[in-house]
Parts: C-alpha cells; sequence; structure tokens
C-alpha cells in the first residue's frame, strides 16, 4: 500500500500547461485523417439500406471494371470465425459477431451494415465504384424497441440465440441473449416494512458518444505479410488483435500506431475500418485510407443501448430505504452485448441496502451493435433509480440530498453484487454538494431544483511505460495508453514529481505496439490508475540506478545515497562529503558510469477505486415551448487525487455536458422501415458551448492507497447523474415527472399539457 | 478457511442451488482449483467472465493475488468501461 495521506507536493496538484495543447489548437496535430503512406489510395463501404434482409446477391463486377478500383472485399474476403467468446477490449465479444457486425455475411441487421468495400485511385472514384455494386436483399420485418424485440412473436434476428441465465435453456430461440440477476436481503419483507413505495418505468433513447473526429485510418499489407496501421483509436493493441483475429494474422505481423485521437468516450473500442483496410490493401498491395463521414458514423457504428427500466423501491416516515428492486430490458443492437450488467449493478450502490434486486434482459433488435459509452448502462438504469428516489423523498417529505445521506453507502457498505466498499467518498462528496453555494440561489417562477447520485466502479489492468534519461538530463517517458482525457500531462507530473526535476523536463509520448509494453486499451476510467502505477514504477527504478551511479562515482554504497529534489546526496555525514549530483550531471556521465538510463515497467494494476458523483442543477422551463434552459449545474465528486486539475474538472464537466445532451435531446430517430431518420449533427442535436452555463465543480479527495498519489478514475462517473438530476428539477419546476428521455422540447411540452399545466394554463 | 460467495448468474448453471462455499486456498489459482473439484467446469466460467473480489478490493484478469484464511471472496460479471 502507498502512502497517500494529502499533502502539497511539488507537481502532483499543480496545472502545468498541456503538452499537447497548442498543437491541437494550430491544427497541427496529426490525427487518424492526416495520416499518409506512399501510394495510398481510398476506400468507400457499401452499406445495407435495409433494418434486416438476407443477402441473396452481390454483384460487384461493375466496381471491379471501373477505371481506378484496385479492390473489391465481401464477406468472402474474410475468414468464417466460429462462435468464440472472450472478455476483450471493453466488455464481452464474440469473435464470431464481431466479424460479422464488421462485413455482413448472409444477413444484414441494421440500416448502415457493411456489406461490401472498394479501394480506389481516388476518394471519389472509390464512391463512384461503391455505388456501382449491386445488392441483392431478400427484405424481412425488423424490430427496434427492446420490449417489442423481446417478445415471442418479434422478428427473430438469429436462429442460435438461445437465452442464458434461465433455471433451463429454452427450446426456441429469441432476441432475448441473456438473463442476470443479482439479489440480496428478503425482498418482500423489506417493501413489507416500507411505509411508502414508488413504482415506476423509466424509459431511455439509444444515444451516440457522439466524438467530433470519425473512424479514420490508414492501413497498409505489406508483400511480406506484415502490416502497419495508423488509426484513431482508444487502444492500439485491442486494434492488433482484433485484426489479426479477424483476418487470421499472427499478432506479431501487425503494427499499430496511435493518431491524436478526437474524442473516443468507449464508442473507439471496436474496430469498423482497419481490418476493412487492411482486407483492401493486400488486395490492392497499396496502401488504404478509410475515413467515415458523419452519415456513416452515426448508421455503422455503435451507440449505446436504450432501454426500459421498471422501479420499486420502499422506505419507513423516518427515510430509511426498507428495499429496493429494478427490472430493466436493454437494446444490444444486431448482436448480443449490451450493458445491462453493469446497470443492474450500479443503480442502487450508492445506497446502504438490506434488502435489494435487479433483474437485466440483453435484448437484440434491428439497429447497429451497441459500444460502450462512459460507464456503459450505469446512466441508463441510474436514471430510473434516482428518479425514482426523488419521488419517494418527497413522498416521506424528506430533503433529496439529506435522504440520499441517511442511506449512503459508505465504508464497510456490501453492496448489492458483492464486495464492500472501501477508503470511498460519497458521504463527502454528498455533504459537499448539499453545502455548495449554489443552493443558496433562490429559485422564481417555473424554476427548478434536481439532485442525483451516481457510481462507477472502475478499472486496472494491464499498462506498460519506459522512461528514458536523455544526455542532457531531460527525459522520455513512453507509455502504451492513447490519450483522450489529458492523461499524457498526468503520466508527466508523476514523474516528474518522483524525479524532482520540472515537469517541462519530460516529455511524455504514446508508443505504437512495437515501441512500448502491452496496454490494455484507454477506457475505464484506468489510465491514470493503472498507466500512472507502471511510470511510477518505471519512475522509481530509475530513481534507483540513478543513485547506483552516484554511489560508483563517489564510491560509496548506494544505500549510502539519498534522492531528494532532482539530485542525489549523500545520506548524512558518515557517507562522505561530496557535492550533489544533479540529474543532469549523472546523465552527462552515462556512458562511463554503466551505459545509458533507462527503465520500464509492466503492471497488472488492481483494486482501482470507484468513483462517486452527486450532481445539483436548477432549470427553467418554457411552458410555451417545453425548452429547458440549464441555469446553474454543480458537480461533485469523489476523485481521490486529483493529479492534474483542470484535467479532472475538464473530466467531470465533459461527462455532465454528455449527460445533459442525453436528457434533453439525443435520441435516435428511425422511419417505419427502421432506417435512421437523423444521421447527422444537424438533427441530431448535442449541446454546444453556447447552451450551457458553467459547470462548477467539486472536487473531494479520499485518496486510494492502491495508487501510488491515491487517484481514482474520474471520467466515466459524472455522465451517470445528470438524467435524473434534470428530470427531478423538471418535477421541481412543474409538478410534471418525465419518466422518458430524451426531455425534449415536443415531448416536455405534450407533458406539461396531459397534466393540464402548459402555457395556455399559465397564460390563464 | 476463505468463504466463497457464489451468488452471480453466471456460477448457476455449475452450483445449482449453493450460494456460499468454503476454500482452503492461498491465492485465486488455489481457489479456482478447489472450486473447480466442487463445480467442474466453473474456473473456465470465472476465468473468463469473472472479477474476484477479496476483502473487498476487485481483482480482474489475475491469479497471483493472495487470499487470507478468513477472506471474504465475491464472483462478480467482469467489469469493463468506457
Amino acid at each position: 500500500m502507498n502512502d497517500v495521506t494529502l499533502r502539497e507536493l511539488r507537481v502532483v496538484g499543480t496545472r502545468p500547461v498541456r503538452p499537447d495543447g497548442v498543437d491541437k489548437v494550430v491544427g497541427r496535430a496529426m490525427f487518424g485523417g492526416d495520416a499518409v503512406m506512399p501510394g495510398m489510395i481510398f476506400g468507400a463501404t457499401v452499406r445495407s439500406p435495409h433494418a434486416h434482409a438476407r443477402i441473396k446477391k452481390i454483384d460487384t463486377s461493375k466496381a471491379e471494371a471501373m477505371k481506378g478500383v484496385k479492390a473489391v472485399v465481401t464477406s468472402a474476403d474474410f475468414p468464417d470465425i466460429p462462435s468464440e467468446e472472450a472478455f476483450v477490449g471493453e466488455g464481452p465479444m464474440n469473435f464470431r459477431d464481431l466479424s460479422r457486425n464488421l462485413m455482413a455475411r448472409d444477413k444484414v441487421l441494421y440500416d448502415g451494415h457493411v456489406v461490401a468495400a472498394v479501394a480506389a485511385t481516388s476518394n471519389s472514384i472509390a464512391r463512384a465504384a461503391a455505388e456501382s455494386i449491386e445488392v441483392e436483399y431478400e427484405v424481412l420485418p425488423h424490430v427496434i424497441d427492446e420490449i417489442e424485440a423481446a417478445k415471442g412473436d418479434a422478428p427473430l434476428l438469429h436462429e442460435d440465440l438461445f437465452t442464458s441465465g434461465l433455471e433451463t435453456k429454452p427450446s426456441t430461440p429469441s432476441n432475448v441473449a441473456k438473463r442476470i440477476e443479482f439479489v440480496k436481503g428478503d425482498l418482500e419483507a423489506g417493501f413489507a416494512a416500507a411505509d411508502k413505495i414508488v413504482e415506476r418505468t423509466y424509459k431511455t433513447a439509444p444515444v451516440h458518444q457522439a466524438y467530433i473526429e470519425p473512424h479514420a485510418c490508414v492501413a497498409a499489407y505489406n508483400a511480406d505479410g506484415q502490416c502497419q496501421v495508423i488509426c484513431s483509436s482508444q487502444g492500439q493493441f485491442m486494434v492488433r488483435a482484433y485484426c489479426a483475429k479477424l483476418l487470421g494474422l499472427d499478432i506479431s505481423e501487425i503494427r499499430v500506431t496511435p493518431a491524436e485521437i478526437g474524442g473516443g468516450f468507449g464508442g473507439k473500442t471496436l474496430v469498423y475500418l482497419e481490418p476493412l483496410a487492411l482486407a483492401l490493401s493486400k488486395k490492392a498491395g497499396r496502401p488504404v485510407r478509410m475515413i467515415m463521414d458523419r452519415t456513416e458514423v452515426f448508421r455503422g457504428t455503435g451507440p449505446t443501448s436504450g432501454g426500459t427500466v421498471k422501479v420499486k423501491i420502499g422506505a419507513k416516515m423516518d427515510g430509511t430505504i426498507t428495499a429496493a428492486d429494478a427490472e430493466m430490458y436493454f437494446q444490444a443492437g444486431a448482436y448480443p452485448g449490451s450493458p445491462v450488467q453493469p446497470g443492474c449493478m450500479t443503480c442502487f450502490a450508492m445506497y446502504d441496502l438490506e434488502n435489494a434486486r435487479t433483474i437485466g434482459f440483453d435484448v437484440v433488435s434491428n439497429r447497429p451493435k451497441v459500444a460502450a459509452y462512459r460507464a456503459p448502462g450505469a446512466p441508463i438504469s441510474t436514471f430510473a433509480t434516482e428518479s425514482a428516489i426523488d419521488e419517494l423523498a418527497r413522498e416521506i417529505g424528506m430533503d433529496p440530498i439529506d435522504f440520499r445521506l441517511k442511506n449512503a453507502a459508505k465504508d464497510g457498505t456490501k453492496a448489492l453484487y458483492g464486495p464492500t466498499f472501501q477508503n470511498i467518498g460519497l458521504i463527502q462528496t454528498l455533504e459537499a454538494a448539499k453545502n455548495h453555494p449554489n443552493l443558496k440561489e433562490k429559485l422564481g417562477p417555473d424554476q427548478g431544483r434536481g439532485v442525483a447520485s451516481g457510481f462507477w466502479f472502475n478499472i486496472g489492468g494491464e499498462s506498460s511505460a519506459s522512461l528514458n534519461i536523455n544526455e542532457d538530463g531531460t527525459a522520455v517517458l513512453v507509455s502504451g495508453s492513447p490519450d483522450i482525457g489529458g492523461s499524457r500531462a498526468s503520466m508527466a507530473m508523476m514523474a516528474s514529481e518522483i524525479l524532482g526535476i520540472d515537469v517541462s523536463r519530460v516529455r511524455p509520448i504514446v508508443g505504437d505496439t512495437s515501441s512500448v509494453g502491452f496496454t490494455h486499451l484507454t477506457g475505464g476510467s484506468r489510465v491514470t490508475f493503472a498507466t500512472g502505477t507502471a511510470v511510477c514504477e518505471a519512475t522509481e527504478e530509475v530513481v534507483k540506478i540513478l543513485k547506483g551511479r552516484a554511489a560508483k562515482i563517489w564510491e560509496i554504497d548506494e544505500e549510502a545515497v539519498e534522492w531528494r529534489e532532482g539530485h542525489a546526496y549523500p545520506a548524512g555525514d558518515n557517507a562522505g562529503k561530496f557535492e550533489p549530483l544533479s540529474l543532469a550531471d549523472l546523465a552527462a556521465k552515462a556512458a562511463r558510469t554503466g551505459g545509458p538510463i533507462a527503465a520500464k515497467a509492466s503492471v497488472n494494476a488492481q483494486g482501482a477505486g470507484p468513483g462517486w458523483g452527486v450532481h445539483v442543477v436548477d432549470v427553467e422551463v418554457d411552458r410555451e415551448t417545453g425548452h429547458v434552459k440549464i441555469l446553474r449545474y454543480t458537480a461533485a465528486q469523489d476523485v481521490g487525487r486529483a493529479i492534474h486539475p483542470s484535467y479532472v474538472e475538464g473530466q467531470i464537466q465533459g461527462g455532465a455536458v454528455q449527460g445533459i445532451g442525453w436528457a434533453l435531446n439525443e435520441e435516435y430517430i428511425y422511419d417505419k422501415n427502421g432506417r435512421l431518420d437523423n444521421a447527422g449533427f444537424l438533427d441530431y442535436r448535442v449541446p454546444v458551448a453556447s447552451d450551457l452555463p458553467k459547470i462548477d465543480t467539486v472536487m473531494i479527495e479520499v485518496p486510494n492507497p492502491r495508487h501510488p498519489f491515491g487517484a481514482k478514475g474520474v471520467g466515466e462517473v459524472p455522465i451517470v447523474p445528470p438524467m435524473a438530476a434534470i428530470a427531478n428539477a423538471i418535477y421541481d419546476a412543474t409538478g410534471v415527472r418525465m419518466t422518458s428521455l430524451p426531455m425534449s422540447p415536443p415531448k416536455l411540452r405534450a407533458a406539461l399539457d396531459a397534466a393540464g399545466v402548459g402555457a395556455k394554463v399559465a397564460a390563464e | 478457511m476463505a468463504t466463497v460467495h457464489l451468488g452471480a448468474t453466471l456460477c448457476r448453471p455449475y452450483c445449482g442451488d449453493v450460494r456460499e462455499v468454503q476454500v482452503e486456498a492461498r491465492n485465486i489459482s488455489q481457489m479456482l482449483r478447489e472450486l473447480d473439484k466442487k463445480f467442474p467446469g466453473i474456473a473456465k466460467q470465472i476465468d473468463e467472465s469473472m472479477a474476484i473480489a477479496i476483502d473487498g478490493v476487485i481483482f480482474q484478469d489475475t491469479v497471483i493475488e493472495p487470499i487470507e484464511p478468513d477472506s471474504e471472496v465475491h464472483l462478480i460479471p467482469k467489469i469493463a468501461g468506457g
């Protein structure tokens, strides 16, 4: 365990200028779409216009005959991978499903499903060639909604899908892939002891991660079988592993370089283009660049699930929650694997409950296979449970924060999903939110205040880093984690703290798969915790080497040397009288004292501390338009230890903003044929800077002793509370309880009218 | 002996109605071997799809972590993120 007592440190906790900022704002940073390889040609995809159809025939002859076309691929160009379950990337994966999601085989399962790809000497020729490919379909009935898809008479997506997790295996296939259950205590007794019970059903729409940068890559399959890929992704090792699996290659034959990434949020923890580009490159004998346009991103890449959650919670009049129960159905998209499991595990985690149960169903339907999105599953289920908690608090006449404080999880609380919490800061976070000056602001007409809390596990896992000391005493720090949230600055800060040199003298870079040890992808709020641990271990090893070199120079024992403030000192008078040696001094003498000074570390970090968030939002509702204006937004969060506070604040603010969009505007709109109507940012409305006030953040530091500086993951928790907080604020303003997302203007206006409190009544 | 809780849905096909067992094990690897003796096939399921919480701390994709004689162990679904 580490000594993580909070004290002022030289570098950790300060706010140095980020090393990647200038390049990004002046347009010099190299993103996936900027990468170039000599002789590069351009790829384009052919996508299904049908939500569900059998592929009868694909005629590529016109494309193959077109001048400038160098390669055409269909599913025939990829191995037919058998069913194989594995936990890779950011969740459970069946490689057969991944392969068929990449390129449809026999059947298309959503509007936008890839059926073929083309590479040509220009983008325009590639697109023209793609359009010339003729695909004959037998259109089948489709289903999108999770409740409709779970019914026995729903159109069946997979003939071989039988619901797992039931007492006996069903005899007929269905669209329900899995049933899971977590239970604790005696629900019946718990509800019998309740004075008040709230029971309600909530619904959320599927939403996209909406990263600004679309998927992009350039890939080369060389004649000697060696492959190079430069791409936008959250994990270069994940891309390598998936490409190897899907193309039947050895992992060592592929080198993946991560470009700068313009947002991922979980949506780039899969591959969509890279294996296609490699397959095209193999056929064409040239590197292939592929970049999705926004329409393709919406039609063809994993959003998160929509879900239906039925909640029942009971409490005594003194505020004690006696029982809590939730049953939820999540859309998985075309193939199994929705985040219903973490949805079940997280929604009651904020409470110390004796009697609780969650049941979840993973349901396939005709839309893109879902991908991870920031705390996958938790925002959907927590919208329901935190809305019900608010209603219950009102029923018993208790302040919503006090109600949460009364039942808050604390050290020693046993979670519904099993483990006992330690070193957690939920109570401190609730109290910080309660005492924030924003809560003293008076509310006017049509204004309301809402509160919600949230939880995310955070993870650790495998990470590698190497620290190389240059001849002039500066350092290059190589880690394996793509930087999606400012992590490389934090890595440099931790190394700089241990070395005792200025952070500007530590240059952090992200290595490719051949230049740094294996590192699990950037996701799960793991990088500062896991890769930070590897960085600290490598740096401590370098300090040991530096002390050893000083010992050699002074001809004393290594134990007689201490390292502080970037210098080697004799440890006490008995060690001898020597002038301190700086890191630069020792670096200059490296060759003569034993060789280059460098160290690397690879870890499988365990024991990541969970995150806790409490959000308070003030809104104003326009009863005439149904528009909700965010007046004030306060986000308090237990962050463990903020390595670079600006980045931590940025994560909290970014998560909150995505949750606001999820709450108020974002949804997929399908026509009656199952085609996506709003495949662009004009009609898929995400919040922009002018929509919102500044998000006020409060960082609570309850350090995690399993990290060298006490850090906990921070990126995912802040997207969990916003939807319920806003729904609760709307109720406070209008008396109308919104149970379905998004709470967009037409829907809120309709709800206000139905309740008799719309604009017309207000005017009267 | 450590107490291993088997409440997770993923365990049911292997251990039926059994929710808790006592296991003699000094680390995760030994625990998996002992569990597999009692419930054949469960070790592979745990290794592929489950995380292990030992006295409240969650471990994932590792078999070398120590287990104390009085440890409380929970098997939970693996955790990812976004």
